[in-house]
């Protein structure tokens, strides 16, 4: 009958006759092309951009980081796998939540709580609320403040860079409940803590570089930097929140030292040190727990930026990142709400429509 | 001028593949079917029976009302049958079918449009709407109710749209490029209609011989410039074009008139010049037949009612892989079920896409990313808007603008989480109108 279809599909070639070939006109609604660009994809992407920075951890820190970072991996993969929705390992967002708790953890740190700290992140931060998509916190920096709430000590036993690269600590092969072996190689406190509680500075390019104490992704600021950059570049990442972080936590960081300069460290000091610009490039851009709206991601970046620079100058922690990021997580409903968009041919809340020439 | 609007997406424009072939007029099929319903508005009311006899340019049904416009024979032969029949929106709709006569040389009666000298811009509106003229860019919006604007309406200019937006679609850049005398004859009869001095042609810069040739042949008492548009879609959006062209936003809710101007699609235009030249009412137009599934893509004078069929026979065929045929543009058009669909005065192109062009994605949930509301032309949030209308919420959505929304697509296009948005958008609009249509009952 047809005869436009002059061959049959190829995946049922034999059985085919022209006239079933056009019944198989795929019938949908418009548009009927879309960019190739999938969810999937830019997960996967992030995961791949974020090679570098766990391989410069692994050189810092030696063989213990890389297994913290897999350990914390596998607690959350096993939680997505349990209780997430079928194929929802697939689309990637477990791992990249498993990586980033893993680089804001101490590098000695014992590897049942790196999982356990996975896993209660994807539980209780994200499967609950009904997976992908519906978390209104970042689960890796839930995972972090949990672990920070249940093992205070662990959790800030900080080793300091160098040593073998195959030394594992013994500290990382603990046992659950058992006491935490003293960190036995040499602790080292963070330039954060260092500039908190004695005021004493570290030299910008150890920290630009890498070469301090600190949790795994804390270090070698210039990688996340460069990582984050490409991630920018692909278009994953909005520019609009680490720009927004960064600058307010540097300009106020700039002001403070300014006044008080013996007290305070500077702008460059503020955001290559500590966890900010982890956070800036891959914690507060999720854009699940991040506005929507360009206006609202300003300000909450802007927000999480000076949130930092508060509590590291006059909080009771040397960092801040990780409850800068979970408070401005608790903003973004409403900084949506106040940021809509003014609508095509509206006029703007207390903008005048534009009239032409 | 500012040459284009705030977001947009940029999908491929794919329209290499027809861009330099010549207009070719196709032959005429054993059948054409003329739709009663072509043009937004009331349908046609038929005025032949079956068994008549017709020549081409007939009367087959007349405008029921000012918003309505007459169906033409587009070919000599037999009235074979009048009732339901496929039309291209996909439902079934009231059509007149004519059996070709093949032996019939199709010479039109002479002169069934009068001679545009001498007529008044009432007069000029009634030739225009009696030779069925209507918007040839997809809408199907009758051309002579644009012309006959309310008095009360104060005009500046006419825009021209020489965008052509959608993907693949060639239809206006070889009007442009092969008929740009008749181009501006058209812009001539509709400024003296409407008694605007100034015209504006916007052409996107990825026809640049279009650009040139209109350039080129431009009259020189005719005050209308030619405005080059940053290639991106849907620039050819009524609002859009009027934003790139002006500056101004037209008012949710209202018209292009209502900030002065009115817009018109470019192949409209010449077709308003084409019937009063030749004297012919509109019974054929340029459709782009095109795609990867096509072997022949081609850009062809197409009697109005030649089904897709063949026109696709005509085209060497499809390819073996063809999964979809879409009248109109990709990013807008309706995907055909049935190939005996005939191609209407508001079919711009016939669109084969191939499996490789049309890959399923699993949808997966939104994760807010924004790019939606970065695509966005009349700067919705369709990322809520879809989260209303997958929870049924529509009075939400209402108070959300969705009556904003064209439908245009581009949410849809660049969802990395291949959510259906414009998809939804569509049938929530249809939900709405049915809720109210129930109230009122």
């Amino acid at each position: 009958m047809s005869t436009i279809f002059d061959r049959p599909l190829p995946e049922d070639a034999g059985d085919t006759t022209e006239a079933e070939a056009e019944d198989r006109l795929v019938i949908a609604a418009a548009p009927h092309i879309k960019s190739r660009e999938t969810t999937t994809t830019i997960m996967w992407t992030v995961i791949a951009s974020m090679v570098p920075i766990v391989a410069a951890s692994a050189y810092f820190f030696g063989i213990s980081a890389l297994l913290v970072v897999v350990a914390a991996t596998m607690g959350c993969i096993a939680v997505e796998k349990a209780f997430g929705k079928p194929g929802a390992l697939r689309d990637g967002s477990a791992v990249i939540t498993g990586i980033l708790l893993g680089l804001c953890l101490p590098p000695a740190f014992p590897l049942w709580m790196a999982a356990l700290g996975g896993a209660f992140g994807i539980a209780i931060g994200k499967t609950l609320f009904g997976g992908l998509g519906q978390n209104p916190f970042n689960p890796a920096l839930l995972g972090r403040a949990f672990l920070q709430g249940s093992m205070p000590t662990a959790i800030t036993s900080f080793t300091a860079p160098g040593g073998h690269f195959w030394t594992i600590h013994r500290s990382t092969l603990a046992w659950p409940f058992m006491q935490v072996p003293k960190v036995d190689a040499i602790t080292s406190a963070t330039p954060l803590g260092l500039m908190k509680f004695d005021h004493a500075g570290t030299p910008l390019l150890n920290l630009m570089l890498g070469s301090t104490g600190g949790s795994l992704g804390e270090t070698a600021g210039l990688v996340i930097l460069a990582c984050g950059l490409f991630l920018i570049w692909k278009g994953y990442v909005n520019w609009r929140i680490p720009a927004a972080m960064l600058g307010a936590a540097a300009l106020f960081a700039a002001l403070a030292h300014g006044a008080v300069p013996a007290r305070y460290p500077g702008a460059l000091f503020t955001v290559f040190s500590g966890g900010i610009m982890l956070g800036a490039f891959y914690m507060a851009t999720d854009p699940v727990t991040a506005p929507v709206t360009n206006p609202g991601r300003w300000i909450f970046g802007a927000g999480i930026g000076a949130l930092v620079v508060l509590i590291r100058f006059w909080g009771g922690l040397p960092e801040g990142v990780m409850y800068a990021i979970l408070l401005g997580n608790c903003m973004v409903p409403f900084i949506n709400r106040a940021t809509q968009p003014r609508v095509f041919g509206t006029a703007a809340r207390g903008r005048r429509q534009e009239v032409a020439p | 001028m500012r040459s284009t609007f705030r977001h947009g997406v940029h999908p491929p424009d794919s329209k290499a593949l027809t861009a330099a072939v010549p207009l070719r007029r196709m032959p005429y099929a054993a059948e054409v079917v003329l739709p009663l319903r072509q043009h937004a508005g009331k349908p046609a009311r038929p005025v032949v029976r079956v068994g008549d006899r017709v020549q081409r340019g007939d009367v087959l049904a007349e405008a029921d009302g000012f918003v309505s416009s007459p169906v033409h024979a587009s070919a000599a032969g037999v009235v074979k049958a009048i009732g339901l029949w496929p039309h291209p929106d996909g439902t079934l709709s009231d059509a007149i079918r004519i059996a070709v006569d093949p032996f019939n040389p199709q010479i039109p009666r002479p002169r069934m449009v009068p001679d545009w000298n001498g007529l008044t811009p009432p007069e000029v509106v009634k030739a225009v709407q009696d030779a069925g003229v209507v918007g040839l860019g997809g809408a199907a919006f009758p051309t002579h109710v644009k012309l006959a604007p309310p008095k009360d309406i104060h005009l500046e200019s006419l825009i021209v749209n020489g965008a052509e937006c959608e993907p693949y679609l060639t239809t206006d850049h070889r009007t442009m490029v092969e008929y740009p005398e008749r181009v501006h004859f058209g812009v001539r009869i509709m400024m003296r209609a409407l008694g605007v001095k100034r015209a504006v042609i916007g052409v996107e810069r990825n026809k640049p011989d279009a650009i040139e040739r209109l350039r080129a042949t431009l009259p020189p008492d005719l005050d209308v410039i030619i405005l080059p548009l940053t290639v991106k879609y849907p620039q050819g959006a009524e609002k859009m074009l009027i934003h790139a062209v002006t500056g101004r936003e037209v008012p949710s809710g209202k018209l292009p008139m209502n900030v002065g101007v009115v817009v018109q699609n470019v192949g409209s235009i010449a077709t308003i010049a084409e019937v009063f030249e030749t004297g012919l009412p509109l019974v054929e137009r340029i459709v782009t037949v095109s795609g990867p599934g096509v072997r022949r893509p081609s850009n062809l004078i197409i009697p109005v009612g030649t089904k897709v069929r063949d026109i696709l026979e005509f085209c060497g065929g499809v390819s073996a892989d063809a999964t979809e045929v879409v009248l109109g543009g990709p990013m807008m058009g309706t995907a055909q079920p049935n190939l005996d669909v005939p191609v209407t005065k508001g079919t711009t192109g016939v669109i084969v896409l191939t499996r490789r062009d049309t890959p399923r994605f699993e949808t997966l949930p939104c994760i807010r990313c924004g790019s939606c509301l970065e695509a966005c032309p009349v700067f919705l949030n369709p990322s809520m808007l879809g989260l209303h209308a997958q929870a049924g919420r529509y009075e939400e959505m209402e108070s959300m603008h969705l009556a904003d929304c064209m439908l245009c697509g581009a949410c849809s296009y660049v969802c990395p989480s291949a959510i259906p948005l414009s998809q939804m958008f569509a049938l929530s609009k249809t939900a709405l109108k049915k809720a109210r249509s129930k109230v009122v009952a």
